[in-house]
């Protein structure tokens, strides 16, 4: 416990035997860079390589990102693996919507970072189309160790500017956004309604 | 010179069936790799009725249903577009290619779901696809492009570049086929699954009348993962069409390569020397193991089986770490190559491979003493999505799902390519047709393969070259491309202007991990396909998900999901 926060913030202290003094952004970096829990939006390739890096030989365990959510309001990192095209665009939007903050995105995979090689009227040029996106994993698809070492690449980055990124994220969000994303037209989404 | 097909009995029934029918109705296309007739519109629909139901025809399975267009066409010649469908026959193991030319004008042919359920989907892919336009369908809306898109991509004067925005107002409305009387939805309740549900596999989208617990009416939504692969064939050369065919059925990646390169191959009436041919029908079992094991363990996960999933992964991970030695990458291999391999196998292949022999069944075996008699599973699958033979074959079936219905077709057996005809195995059947069976039979089929790789690892790895010996087809050696002028000359012409494949049509098929995985190509002898049509196993088994599910429970729509295998790089395309 020591070293682990002491290497994340200077300002943490170790007072006498059992007493720390640290300050809240330092005890809640901490707690959230060794506890991921991921949100695997996984549509093709990648997403095998992705179970791959989950299941035994790789385990994901390790690195403390194994608690996989299928619900975006449990999960704090968005993992697009796969293609997006622009019929999954809208559906990609409203999970990255519904997540709380703080969050962060993962691409994982040369087709959700650029369209890869599909450069075709389907297939969306890389996520950040439409949502923000921390850490780019190339290849495809990228190779378990690939993955883990954008997980731990991501790791760094709460820790090293969090606030920073959070506003940054504020100002890009307001530039990006070319799908309409009013809360009225989206109150039949997802819902099936016979025609 | 393409291989051209070998007379067929069909030739007598020309007179005898075209006698039924106005004079010029039916022609006879010479000059091609399979029997190919070419049919008028208007008689269509009572030609195909009478091929599926006479004796000595039962072309009673569509293979698939495919456009293509010729701009340059004018009316006297038939018009812009020919729809092309293929007829299998899977009592008399016979196969024929109808085309229905259609013009632009007007663009509308009478739809064959009357005689084959299985066209439904089809069709509306070619209207998607080509704007050909099917009279009587019940719901011909687009089915891989999204609701705003506008224009039809694969006509040829479509920008390959020119996306179209997708907004939420715009979605696809379901549509439902309720039972008579059952219009009045006040006490029924529409559930909405997926896409991005785990359950639907991430790319699916199932939308569902419920009353209480039962499912009465769904729809199945897809395209989520339309990534263009038949856009991108006509714009890249045939070599580079390889790393795209990997990304079908990336499961089981390799077997899209050979199924591609065999086709090239029968356009260029070229075969791939014995290592090569050796080697591809070891790796196609090996990768048929790996497209079973996530098949299995992803359906086990559904029913809440997560054990499993780790026993199934792990022989994945022993079987990439071989497919790795040979090329590189562990999914998406691009390891194969029109003529051949793209290197040579390495040293230690065959003590790689009888090193996994002795693993896999144990992980195999751990599994199946896990589920087989599990009272869980049992209950949740027994019965459960259960389909007869006939009526998957009136579906468009083929495969494993197939084979669990009591239709032991296999293209192993009924068509051998490769090495299969000289090697000893079993096509296992099961009868039960349900989503049990069709996890069984996919156990068997592993160990089947492992026999397979067995007796051919036992015969060594044949000498010789890895690759046809062919300059215009095979990239020369790299040392001889750096020390002599004309390999260099050779290197320069293939990889700038790429494989000139004569022209000619045809129609090529391997068993896939999910059942006849082939390709339809033409080629108008530049160094593009003119057009390239996968057949997609997938695509019909999926089509039939809603009559599946509908009676059953929310439950049993989900676990029964896994087991037919759908993969969605495939099914989309």
């Amino acid at each position: 416990m020591e070293t682990n926060l002491s290497d994340t913030r200077p300002e943490t202290k170790t007072v006498g035997e059992s007493w720390v003094t640290t300050t809240f952004e330092a005890l809640e970096d901490w707690s959230q860079r060794h506890s991921f829990w991921p949100f695997p939006f996984g549509t093709a390739c990648c997403a095998i390589e992705f179970m791959s890096t989950v299941s035994a030989h790789y385990d994901v365990a390790r690195f403390g990102s194994e608690v996989v959510r299928f619900s975006p309001r449990q999960s704090d990192v968005l993992l697009v693996a796969g293609t997006i095209n622009d019929k999954m665009g809208p559906v990609l939007k409203r999970i990255y919507d519904q997540m709380a903050n703080p969050k962060w995105v993962i691409s994982m995979g040369a087709c959700a970072c650029s369209g890869g090689f599909y450069r075709s009227y389907h297939v969306m040029q890389g996520i950040d189309e439409i949502i923000p996106v921390d850490i780019y994993v190339p290849g495809c698809p990228p190779t378990p160790e690939g993955l883990i070492y954008g997980i731990l690449q991501l790791k760094e980055r709460v820790v090293r500017d969090r606030r920073r990124h959070n506003e940054q994220r504020q100002n890009k969000q307001e530039k990006l956004a070319p799908l309409e994303n009013k809360e009225s037209e989206r109150a039949d989404v997802g819902r099936a309604v016979p025609a | 010179m393409p291989t051209l097909a070998e007379p067929s009995l069909l030739e007598g029934l020309i007179g005898d069936i075209g006698a039924k029918f106005p004079a010029g109705s039916i022609t006879v296309q010479e000059n091609s790799d399979q029997p190919t007739w070419v049919v008028k519109r208007e008689v269509l629909v009572d030609v195909a009725k009478e091929l599926r139901d006479r004796r000595d025809t039962r072309f009673d399975l569509l293979l698939d249903v495919a456009g293509v267009d010729y701009p340059e066409r004018t009316e006297e010649e038939g018009g812009r577009f020919d729809v092309v469908y293929h007829l299998y026959s899977v009592t008399r193991n016979d196969r024929l290619r109808l085309k229905v030319p259609v013009s632009e004008a007007d663009a509308l042919l009478p739809s064959v779901i009357p005689v084959w359920k299985g066209a439904n989907w089809f069709e509306r892919e070619v209207y998607d696809m080509f704007g050909v336009k099917f009279s009587g369908h019940p719901n011909l809306s687009r089915i891989l492009c999204h609701e705003a898109f506008q224009g039809h991509p694969l006509r040829k004067d479509y920008d390959p570049a020119r996306r179209w925005i997708l907004t939420e107002a715009d979605i696809y409305k379901p549509h439902f086929d309720l039972p008579d009387g059952e219009d009045d939805l006040f006490e029924r309740m529409a559930i909405n699954i997926g896409p991005s549900h785990p359950a639907m596999h991430g790319t699916f989208r199932l939308m569902a009348v419920l009353d209480g617990e039962a499912i009465i009416a769904s729809d199945v939504e897809i395209g989520y993962l339309h990534r263009c692969f038949e856009k991108m064939a006509e714009t890249h050369n045939w070599q580079q069409i390889i790393p795209y065919t990997d990304r079908l059925n990336y499961c089981s990646a390799f077997i899209n390569n050979v199924a591609y390169c065999k086709t090239v191959e029968k356009l260029l009436g070229v075969e791939a020397p014995p290592r090569a041919v050796w080697a591809r029908t070891i790796l196609t079992e090996f990768s048929r193991i790996m497209d079973h094991c996530v098949c299995n363990g992803a359906t086990l996960v559904d029913a809440g089986a997560l054990t499993n999933f780790w026993y199934l992964f792990q022989p994945r991970e022993e079987i990439y770490g071989l497919i790795e030695s040979c090329c590189g990458a562990r999914l998406t291999v691009s390891y194969g190559r029109i003529g051949g391999l793209a290197q040579d196998l390495p040293t230690d292949f065959v003590a790689r491979s009888r090193k996994l022999l002795e693993t896999i069944p144990k992980f195999i075996d751990d599994c199946e003493s896990l589920i087989n008699k599990n009272r869980i599973w049992i209950d949740r699958t027994v019965g459960v999505a259960a389909i007869s033979g006939e009526e998957a074959i009136n579906w468009g079936w083929t495969g494993p799902c197939l084979r669990a219905s009591g239709v032991g077709l296999d293209l192993r057996r009924a068509k051998p390519y490769d090495l299969y005809d000289t090697v000893d195995f079993e096509v296992p059947v099961l009868t039960g047709g349900d989503v049990y069976d069709r996890f069984r039979i996919r156990m068997m089929e592993i160990r089947e393969s492992l026999k397979i790789i067995r007796q051919l690892l036992d015969r060594g790895m044949p000498e010789g070259p890895y690759i046809i010996q062919d300059p215009h087809i095979a990239l020369p050696p790299k040392e001889a491309c750096y020390n002599q002028m004309e390999a260099m000359i050779y290197h320069f012409k293939l990889i700038m202007d790429g494989i000139q494949v004569p022209p000619g049509e045809v129609y090529e098929a391997v068993e896939g991990a999910n059942g006849e995985f082939g390709f339809y190509c033409i080629s108008d002898g530049s160094s593009k396909p003119y057009r390239l049509k996968c057949r997609p196993p997938c695509f019909p088994i999926f089509s039939t998900f809603s009559r599946l599910i509908n009676g059953g429970s929310v439950s049993d729509a989900i676990v029964s999901l896994g087991g037919l295998n759908i993969i969605a790089g495939e099914l989309e395309r």
